[in-house]
């Protein structure tokens, strides 16, 4: 709830306030109420004894406890009624449309061009346009998976057969990591993604940037990748065309490798290259046997891949 | 005669026929006692102990056994937070976490929390209804059997490294054959079916016990509030189990026979899993504390000496609870798409849910302040139930805000809350029970000195664990996770619940150390320690098999108390009454106004039980291996029990003649 980046977060946090303000107070006044009611019980005894007493009537806290929880209980949901108005409708018309499917355990991330042409795909790495509500496509090619990023927004399934329509907008420039929120399997802890937003400008850019194919390169770490990678795996623009994987035309330009898992630094792309199933036991992708000079080539052509 | 007479006004006109009083054959209380036990008694040896019908035998059986899946469940709970203490840690594999997670869900849920308090009712209802047992005794104890083996079923799984690993709700699907092709999820759902069949058997059994079981003059406005708890909880369960074993038994079917009922690809449906599951599972959440609910309604108000505040109101909310929550289910899938105006109407219900809870919390607070209370152990942890109600029920109403629990479902938040309701509602009040019942049950009181540090140690030790989950569930971490990383905030925080957790169970280690030295030197408890106003304090510490010499004529709600109350002149007679010895027999009464009407055989000890769950346990092991012949082999035996149970025997003399003891 703390460091929100957007303004359906904002609202969410500010009801979140609310409602926990609520319960604090109420868990404070009941704990209160019954710290009295024992003292009072216990001073009864004290003058009584501890005979079976009448009945002493009391039927007025009932009706002054629920009399009391009835308005509160409507207020709250008055004001849940009109967060939820305002958070799941955008505030002004979405200019831009990401598909997102989840697979176990990653993000396909496909932003939907005005031409086919123009559309460019990337995986677990979402950028954003500050201050522009973009439409959200969710869907699963498996299981089901839940998108969030906590300080953007509202949770949203991702159903394999249905395509549930949401928002984001992110005001403030920063970088948000999400996370699948619901339970996919083994490796749900660690199906996260990071989100980037950034000034518009830089997000034209970063598009832009996005859409130009690689071109083919010659050296070892290309060769090898073709023979070993690219049946799963697509570098737009090299013969690479594989689509069981993700998408890694432009994967130096992604914080992370494996959906939050390691960084996307050297060290990290060795380690993932030399030990996949250890680092990420049961990711769809297998062990690649390499060996080492192979391993090194190949990690630095997909560490050149910007 | 003339007793009854008084207190059973409709004696003249219904009370005819087959129920003629006649002096009694053997005026003697002490022979009369033999007598009766001759008749109640278990066979000797091995013979009665699987054969005993014996509702307080079942009662007590059905509490160790789910206090031991309890246990299982606690410590499968503390290695999993051995794994979450520290970010990064790999202490357990994801697929270990997940099946221990998983498996703790089930296990609490299904195999500690509603069947221990099937064991307290059991043990209770005819003791607190006045009647010599349940009304279907045999019934009662296949319940048992077959709850006992389903509980093997399940558990069986674990050593073999393939216990259910989709959660306690097991998604589809996550838990269809293409992406779980062990055996785990096989498991899960025949287990499911399986103990649906006890639980089902379980409660139809409570219904009619409420309807025919009772002592005469125990109207429906004199029931104990565990009766209405159990009562509602059990009609509820009629109508919830089957949607779960259907859904189920299409799983098992969509992962082992080629049907398409959620498989997207053939037609079928994901989220018809969700919405059969929640049908069931949020009444279920309910049938799981409304019964313990009742047991602080009842026993509270005995350590405050004084009768519960707003009997009417309390009886009424607890089934207005069960009614509304069977319209809430959605709130479980908030997150799913669907349309946010539906969604909005469950929200709605979900917040209205809350009144009838205000009700019994108030009603609770109200009893102590117009009490006299008396600081017993039991006292100590009824009372933390309200206080951990109220937690648990703000951070619901929380979660029923549409809006915000898109931010807290799926997170530590909601593993805080439902911890609340059900350790908060459920274990704190079963706990608070035993310290209260335990003595009735075995004729020894419990060690109040002991009982207050288990009270503390379970006490802090709960909060400490349970109210940081609160804040991790705020500041983002997801539940189901088995690890997570050192730079997301989420470290300082999960150590201080793991310690929580140790000192939480360090409370439960003590308690079963209380209850060890109570049943050996306990001091003797006399057969109402506490002063209490309801039937079973009127009998012997344990109780006597028969549990009533003579049935009693029940005059007011509280039959013990009368005198003190002061209510009127009325008066309950529980020296003198019905006396039935002319064989195993119990009274029948009319289900709203309890005037006696029949006198019932009770049926004697039997093996069928036992031998039908047994042959289920097969019947379910075959299909679980996919072995035909096993399974025809099970199937086929338990169709010969159940042959030989309904075959046609004699029925008992026409008419009975009733004896009166005066
Ligand atoms: C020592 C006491 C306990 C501790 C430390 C404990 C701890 C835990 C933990 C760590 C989880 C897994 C959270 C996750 O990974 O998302 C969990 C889940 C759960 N616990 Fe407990 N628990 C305890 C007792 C209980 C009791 C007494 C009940 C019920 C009566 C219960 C019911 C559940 C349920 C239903 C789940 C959800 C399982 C699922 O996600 O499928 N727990 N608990
Ligand atoms: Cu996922």
């Amino acid at each position: 709830m703390t460091g929100t980046g957007g303004h359906a977060a904002d609202r969410l946090r500010e009801i979140g306030w609310g409602l926990s303000a609520v319960s604090v107070i109420v868990v404070v006044l009941i704990a209160g109420l019954i710290g009295l009611a024992i003292a009072r019980g216990r001073r009864r005894l004290a003058a009584e004894g501890d005979g079976v007493g009448r009945d002493f009537g009391g039927l007025s806290w009932i009706y002054w406890g629920v009399g009391l929880s009835f308005p509160v209980l409507i207020a709250l949901a008055v004001w849940t009624f009109i967060v939820t108005r305002a958070v799941a409708n955008p505030p002004s018309p979405t200019a831009l449309t990401v598909e997102i499917t989840a697979h176990r355990w990653w993000w396909e991330i496909r932003y939907r061009g005005e031409r086919a042409a123009d559309e460019i795909v990337t995986a677990n790495h979402l950028v954003l346009p500050v201050g522009i509500p973009v439409r959200l496509l969710l869907t699963s090619d498996d299981v089901i998976h839940d998108f969030w990023v906590p300080k953007l927004g509202p949770k949203m399934d991702m159903i394999p057969g249905k395509s549930n329509a949401t928002w984001l907008e992110a005001d403030r420039p920063g970088l948000y990591r999400g996370q699948c929120a619901e339970y996919c399997g083994l490796e749900h802890a660690r199906m996260a993604f990071t989100v980037t937003a950034v000034p518009v400008n830089d997000f034209r850019r970063w598009r832009r940037e996005q859409l130009q194919p690689q071109v083919p390169r010659v050296g070892r770490g290309a060769a090898v990748f073709t023979s070993a990678c690219s049946a799963c795996h697509t570098v737009r623009g090299t013969g690479a065309a594989g689509i069981l994987g993700p998408d890694l035309t432009h994967f130096a330009s992604r914080p992370t490798i494996a959906a939050g898992v390691l960084p996307n630094t050297v060290s990290g792309r060795l380690e993932w290259l030399g030990d996949t199933q250890g680092v990420k036991p049961g990711a769809a992708m297998p062990q690649v046997p390499l060996d080492e000079a192979d391993r090194g080539a190949v990690a630095q052509y997909i560490g050149s891949l910007r | 005669m003339s007793a009854i007479a008084d207190a059973a006004p409709g004696q003249g006109g219904r009370w005819t026929g087959p129920l003629d009083p006649k002096p009694p054959a053997s005026p003697n209380p002490a022979e009369v006692a033999e007598r009766l036990e001759n008749i109640w008694g278990d066979a000797p040896g091995l013979r009665g102990w699987f054969g005993t019908v014996d509702h307080k035998t079942i009662g007590v059986r059905y509490m160790i056994t789910s206090f031991v899946f309890l246990i299982l469940g606690g410590l499968e709970a503390l290695v999993m937070r051995i794994q979450l203490a520290q970010p990064n840690a790999t202490t357990l594999s994801p697929e270990q976490y997940n099946q221990l997670f998983s498996l703790h869900g089930v296990t609490m849920i299904f195999l500690y929390a509603m069947p221990v308090l099937s064991g307290f009712s059991n043990y209770l209802w005819p003791l607190m209804l006045g009647s010599r047992d349940m009304a279907f005794p045999r019934l009662n104890a296949l319940s048992y059997w077959l709850f006992l083996a389903a509980g093997i079923f399940l558990y069986a799984s674990f050593p073999l490294g393939a216990a259910p690993d989709g959660g306690w709700f097991g998604y589809v699907p996550n838990t269809a054959r293409e992406y779980s092709p062990g055996p785990n999820i096989d498991v899960y759902c025949l287990g499911l079916i399986f103990l649906g069949i006890s639980t089902t058997v379980g409660a139809a059994n409570f219904v009619v016990t409420l309807l025919r079981m009772r002592a005469p003059g125990m109207s429906v406005n004199r029931l104990p509030i565990i009766i209405w708890g159990t009562l509602t909880a059990s009609v509820a369960n009629l109508f919830a189990v089957p949607a779960v074993s259907l859904a189920c038994l299409m799983l098992w079917l969509d992962r082992n026979h080629g049907t398409h009922f959620y498989d997207i690809a053939g037609g079928g449906q994901p989220l018809l899993w969700q919405h059969l599951f929640w049908l069931f599972g949020h009444p279920w959440v309910y049938a799981i504390v409304l019964p313990a609910m009742g047991m602080v309604s009842d026993a509270l108000p005995v350590h405050c000496r004084r009768p519960l505040v707003g009997y009417t109101l309390v009886a009424t909310a607890t089934v207005a609870t069960m009614v509304v929550g069977f319209g809430v289910w959605l709130h479980h899938m908030f997150a799913t798409g669907l349309p946010v105006l539906a969604l909005s109407f469950f929200s709605a219900a979900s917040f209205v849910i809350a009144i009838p809870s205000a009700v019994s919390v108030f009603s609770w607070i109200a009893t102590i302040y117009t009490g006299r209370v008396r600081l017993t152990v039991p006292f100590l942890f009824f009372t933390s139930v309200i206080l951990l109600f109220v937690i648990g029920g703000v951070s619901g109403v929380m979660t029923a805000s549409l809006a915000f629990d898109w931010q807290l479902t799926d997170t530590y938040f909601i593993v805080a809350h439902l911890h609340y309701v059900l350790i908060g509602i459920n274990l704190f009040a079963v706990v608070g029970a035993i310290y209260h019942w335990l003595p009735k049950m075995s004729g020894r009181m419990m060690d109040e000195r002991l009982g207050r540090w288990v009270f503390g140690f379970m006490f802090i030790g709960f909060n400490l664990a349970f109210l940081p989950m609160h804040w991790l569930g705020l500041i983002g971490m997801p539940r189901r996770v088995w690890t997570y990383g050192a730079d997301m905030g989420f470290s300082a925080t999960n150590l201080v619940v793991s310690i929580g957790a140790f000192v939480f169970a360090t409370g439960i280690l003590l308690f079963l150390v209380n209850i060890a030295t109570a049943l050996r030197s306990g001091r003797p408890a006399g057969p109402d320690p506490w002063g209490g106003p309801t039937l079973e304090w009127a009998i012997p510490s344990p109780p006597p098999v028969y549990n009533f010499a003579i049935i009693p004529l029940v005059a007011t709600r509280h039959p013990l108390w009368e005198d003190q109350l002061d209510e009127g002149s009325e008066r309950s007679q529980l020296a003198s009454g019905f006396l039935l010895d002319n064989g195993k027999e119990t009274l029948g009464v009319t289900p709203l106004d309890g005037e006696p009407d029949v006198i019932l055989k009770m049926p004697g000890d039997s093996l069928l039980p036992f031998a039908f769950s047994v042959a289920a346990l097969v019947l379910f092991g075959g299909l679980l291996v996919g072995s035909a012949w096993i399974a025809v082999i099970g199937g086929a035996a338990a169709i010969i029990a159940l042959v030989v149970w309904f075959r046609p025997h004699p029925t008992p003399e026409a008419c009975e003649k009733v004896r009166i003891y005066d």
